[in-house]
């Protein structure tokens, strides 16, 4: 089981901040495609993988990194915080 | 050990700059910036709202001044920022550096702001008459963090 987190206008797309998931994805880029295929809406949501970043277990990784033991994967546009 | 405190509450920059500076005892040069709402193009801004990622942003913002004390020789570092609604012209976040002359407290101050634009998981949206649209992160921001990666 995975934590899943959404913020800013990936949350909003998706429709929830959080969810729990039973995943056999290797990587953050494997647990991508499953989403998609999920619905139109984590499609939608997940189309422009280019504007969305990834950490796992709260830090910012590159979509090949390996989930395996990992409790928490968040997804997010770019940061524009200062 | 750098401080570093997510809040949403409001906070006096002067006073927190004071408080900063007072408790150093081997510097002499403080540097700070502060980070202020400010009103779009179009000038009818009625709010900002500011998202983070609890848990992940104090991680991200201590990494980041840690960091910074790695690679200059640093007194002391101070990181606040807030989140959730504020309005224009409310101050957003301060970084405050110390260290014993000042090439060191400017160019780290920089290098904390060049890495929490871009790092720290915050997002910004602005409300205005129109509705609410979420703040794009611009080029140039992360082209300002390569400065740091070539020979820094």
């Amino acid at each position: 089981m995975i934590e899943l987190r959404y913020f800013a206008w990936l949350r909003e797309r998706v429709g929830t901040g959080h969810e729990t998931v039973e995943t056999e994805a290797a990587t953050v880029a494997d647990l991508i495609e499953e989403l998609k295929a999920r619905d139109e809406g984590y499609a939608f949501a997940f189309s422009d993988t280019g504007a969305i970043r990834a950490a796992v277990d709260q830090e910012l990784v590159a979509f090949d990194a390996p989930l395996a033991g990992a409790r928490e994967v968040a997804f997010f546009p770019p940061m524009t915080g200062g | 050990m750098p401080e570093i405190i997510v809040q949403a509450e409001t906070f006096d920059m002067g006073a927190m700059l004071n408080r900063f500076a007072g408790r150093q005892v081997n510097a002499g040069a403080v540097v700070s910036f502060s980070g202020i709402v400010r009103d779009v193009a179009t000038g009818d801004l009625n709010a900002m709202e500011i998202e983070h990622y609890p848990g992940m942003t104090e991680r991200a913002l201590a990494k980041i001044a840690d960091e910074a004390m790695d690679r200059w020789s640093l007194a002391d570092a101070f990181i606040l920022h807030r989140h959730g609604r504020m309005g224009p012209g409310e101050t957003i976040m301060m970084v405050a550096t110390a260290s014993r002359h000042r090439a060191d407290a400017f160019a780290a101050a920089e290098f904390l702001m060049d890495y929490l634009k871009s790092r720290a998981p915050f997002w910004k949206k602005e409300l205005t008459s129109d509705g609410a649209a979420w703040v794009e992160a611009r080029d140039e921001d992360e082209d300002a963090l390569s400065r740091w990666q070539s020979g820094g």
